[in-house]
């Protein structure tokens, strides 16, 4: 590895060298119970996960056609609520079914009556526009579906394994339904890969993806294309709903945290979907972290109230990332600075 | 016929950049002015003060503050709703800590500590703009948030967190009852309406919207970009900061955490976005339009015969709010106040058609 590389790159490694000490040092500290530790660690993949679904749906709408999508979490608890509200009357694989379609039907609805009005216009307007669709659906997801709590019954095994109990005291704790929620996701992914390499569809996506005018005078249609890429999000978003609403319940709270989204995709990329990915996973973990390790410190030192940094771990960290490095870990280096 | 300026001949500097130029606007603001301080208190009753009239028009302070740095910097924010929170809490813990402090001191402090913190996280906006603002700014909002509910010494020690306050009391003048409420926030949103609108026509306004406008245009052209931003950082927080104090003070009486959350923030952006963007004028239409349909919606069902529950109404309420900012983005991205301004060049020509 040369120096020039090493300079372009340093903020990665910087991060990566943080993200190791942070791993260390609770390690040193923890080392009475290394299975907590991995335990913690394991419960923040998890949640990673599910911010990495999200964040993946997001880059994909932005990719193609440059919105930054302030409803994907508003789409992840209306497909939620979808799934679980028919699921109550039809069997699962019907409900899923019904589900996507109602996803593609409102990703054609948001093409023509809001993005095809709005071409064109500032990447500010575009956020506002999405801000309206989230409300928009909110408030019509709950009018539609209710808004108790739901419950999706995916049939998963509910009861916790312990793994490794011969390497540490008492084992880790590791819940089978995580197992499978991720297994789930990555099987979506990888299902989303095959898509976009192997289809005539999805190499127009990435044409589209990569230069908006080469792809339209080359004879792509960009509407249908947005048509496609807002339903395969909301495919993405269904997917990630039916594992948080599996694990949780299906409830407006899961709003709220999808939000966590927007950081997630600043600190991997906005164009990245590895980025998005890996994004979620260190958020997921790095909250956890904080707030199992770094909280209890900070509440003693400072006589706070509680801790509960989990609440604003993800968004601080994402501006600590944009003011060292804006692109994000894995984005286009080319960023509008001023 | 009635309102054009025919024959206004301006002859003096003083008097063609006065702040209304046309003797019919000048004649509509006073009558304005004198209309909400004498006639509104006559004929209001005790329920509109506390739930429509002082709502809105502490709300129209924190819009204002909101559509200077949206509506003429171009700079986005979603965490308004935080300095709202910083300017109330910080009011409260100077009157809890220094009692004989005047309360138009408090709201100074208020305005002053808001906008402290509003250039702190404006800082990101030198280095990143648009999308990438609205994450730095959506930090601001969580971590105000915790930080209020986790800080002891922000809420005085209070176990449930939660927050009271006495009656402002000014010069001997106790602000208890709904009307005088009613006074004191009027009269400050006529100071801060007037300071608004004379930024936002002066220099430092001018060099905010040229850095809306075209950002490296506006840096070729000898305008300093952080100079511009920050101030427009700072003035909209100290807005919002002062809005918070009054909300907390005089609307709220108490508050609990989260009392300014992230809805808020984002009330304040649809406020300004059917108000219109870039104008002051647009922000008291925005506020007002926020506070009264969801009261509208709460009655009009009622009138029909057609009880809804109140989630509901409140789905409802979300389902309008969403729709019609889209529909104001696409159809008229320049709010209420472009129809009124449509409005007011008929006027100008009519009887006439051309």
């Amino acid at each position: 590895m040369n120096a020039k590389k090493l300079k372009k790159n340093w903020p990665v490694y910087v991060l990566g060298a943080l993200l190791a000490a942070g791993l260390i040092a609770p390690l040193a500290t923890g080392a009475s119970a290394p299975g907590f530790f991995i335990e913690v660690a394991i419960g923040g993949l998890m949640s990673g996960v599910l911010y990495s679904l999200v964040a993946l749906g997001f880059v994909l709408i932005f990719k193609a056609s440059g919105v930054f999508n302030f409803a994907q979490g508003a789409m992840v608890l209306f497909a939620a609520l979808a799934l679980a509200r028919m699921s109550e009357v039809m069997p699962l694989w019907l409900a899923f079914g019904l589900a996507i379609l109602i996803m593609i039907v409102f990703a054609w609805v948001v093409e023509r009556l809001v993005l095809r009005h709005l071409v064109n216009q500032e990447g500010v307007v575009l956020l506002m526009a999405t801000l309206g669709v989230t409300y928009f659906l909110d408030g019509f997801g709950q009018t539609v579906w209710g808004s108790d709590v739901y419950k999706i019954e995916l049939g998963l095994p509910k009861e916790p394994m312990i793994l490794l109990q011969d390497v540490f005291d008492g084992g880790v704790l590791v819940g089978k339904e995580d197992l499978f929620a991720a297994v789930i996701a990555a099987l979506l992914v990888l299902c989303l890969a095959v898509f976009f390499q192997k289809t005539p569809t999805g190499r127009a996506l990435r044409a589209v993806a990569d230069d908006h005018q080469a792809a339209q005078s080359i004879g792509i249609p960009l509407n249908r294309i947005w048509v496609i890429v807002w339903s395969v999000a909301g495919v993405v978003a269904l997917v990630a709903g039916m594992i948080w609403g599996a694990k949780l319940g299906v409830q407006f709270s899961l709003q709220l945290v999808a939000l966590k989204a927007l950081p997630v995709v600043i600190l991997g990329g906005l164009t990245s979907v590895p980025g998005a990915i890996l994004g979620g996973l260190i958020i997921g973990v790095g909250e956890k972290f904080a707030e199992v390790f770094l909280a209890p410190v900070l509440t003693s030192k400072f006589d706070l109230a509680g801790g509960g940094i989990e609440y604003w771990f993800a968004y601080v960290l994402a501006l600590l990332f944009l003011l060292v490095r804006p692109e994000g870990l894995f984005g286009e280096k080319h960023i509008d600075r001023v | 016929m009635l309102y054009r300026e025919n024959g206004q001949f301006k002859t003096s500097y003083a008097a063609d950049q006065q702040l209304l130029p046309i003797v019919q606007d000048r004649f509509f603001v006073w009558g304005l002015v004198l209309l909400a301080f004498v006639a509104v208190p006559l004929f209001a009753s005790d329920y509109w003060f506390r739930a429509l009239i002082v709502p809105f028009l502490i709300l129209s302070i924190a819009a204002i503050g909101l559509n200077i740095l949206v509506g003429y910097c171009g700079q986005i924010s979603l965490g308004h709703a935080g300095f709202m929170a910083v300017g109330a809490y910080a009011a409260y813990n100077l009157v809890v800590r220094v009692p004989e402090v005047n309360f138009l001191l408090a709201l100074v402090v208020a305005g002053a500590a808001a906008a402290l913190v509003g250039v702190f996280f404006g800082i990101p906006s030198l280095r990143i703009k648009g999308l990438y603002l609205s994450v730095a700014t959506l930090a601001a909002q969580f971590f105000l948030d915790w930080v209020f509910i986790r800080v002891k010494w922000f809420t005085n020690y209070s176990p449930s967190g939660s927050v009271s306050t006495s009656p402002v009391e000014l010069f001997g003048w106790v602000i208890d009852a709904p009307r005088d409420k009613y006074w004191f926030v009027l009269a400050i949103v006529v100071v801060m309406t007037v300071a608004a609108k004379n930024l936002t026509r002066g220099a430092i306004g001018r060099s905010w919207m040229a850095i809306r406008d075209m950002d490296v245009a506006a840096e070729v052209i000898g305008i300093r970009p952080m100079h511009a931003k920050l101030t427009a950082f700072a003035v909209s927080a100290f807005f919002a900061g002062v809005a918070g104090a009054l909300w907390g003070f005089v609307h709220l009486g108490a508050w609990e955490p989260l009392a300014f959350n992230v809805n808020l923030s984002f009330n304040l952006l649809f406020m300004i976005i059917i108000g219109g963007m870039g104008s002051i004028l647009g922000s008291f239409f925005g506020a007002a339009f926020i506070v009264v349909l969801p009261l509208l919606l709460n009655q009009i069902p009622e009138w029909f015969g057609i009880p809804l529950s109140t989630a509901a109404i409140s789905h409802l309420e979300f389902m309008i709010f969403g729709a019609l900012i889209v529909l104001f983005l696409i159809a008229e991205p320049h709010g209420l106040a472009r129809l009124w301004a449509i409005g007011k060049e008929k006027l100008r020509l009519w009887p006439f058609p051309h």
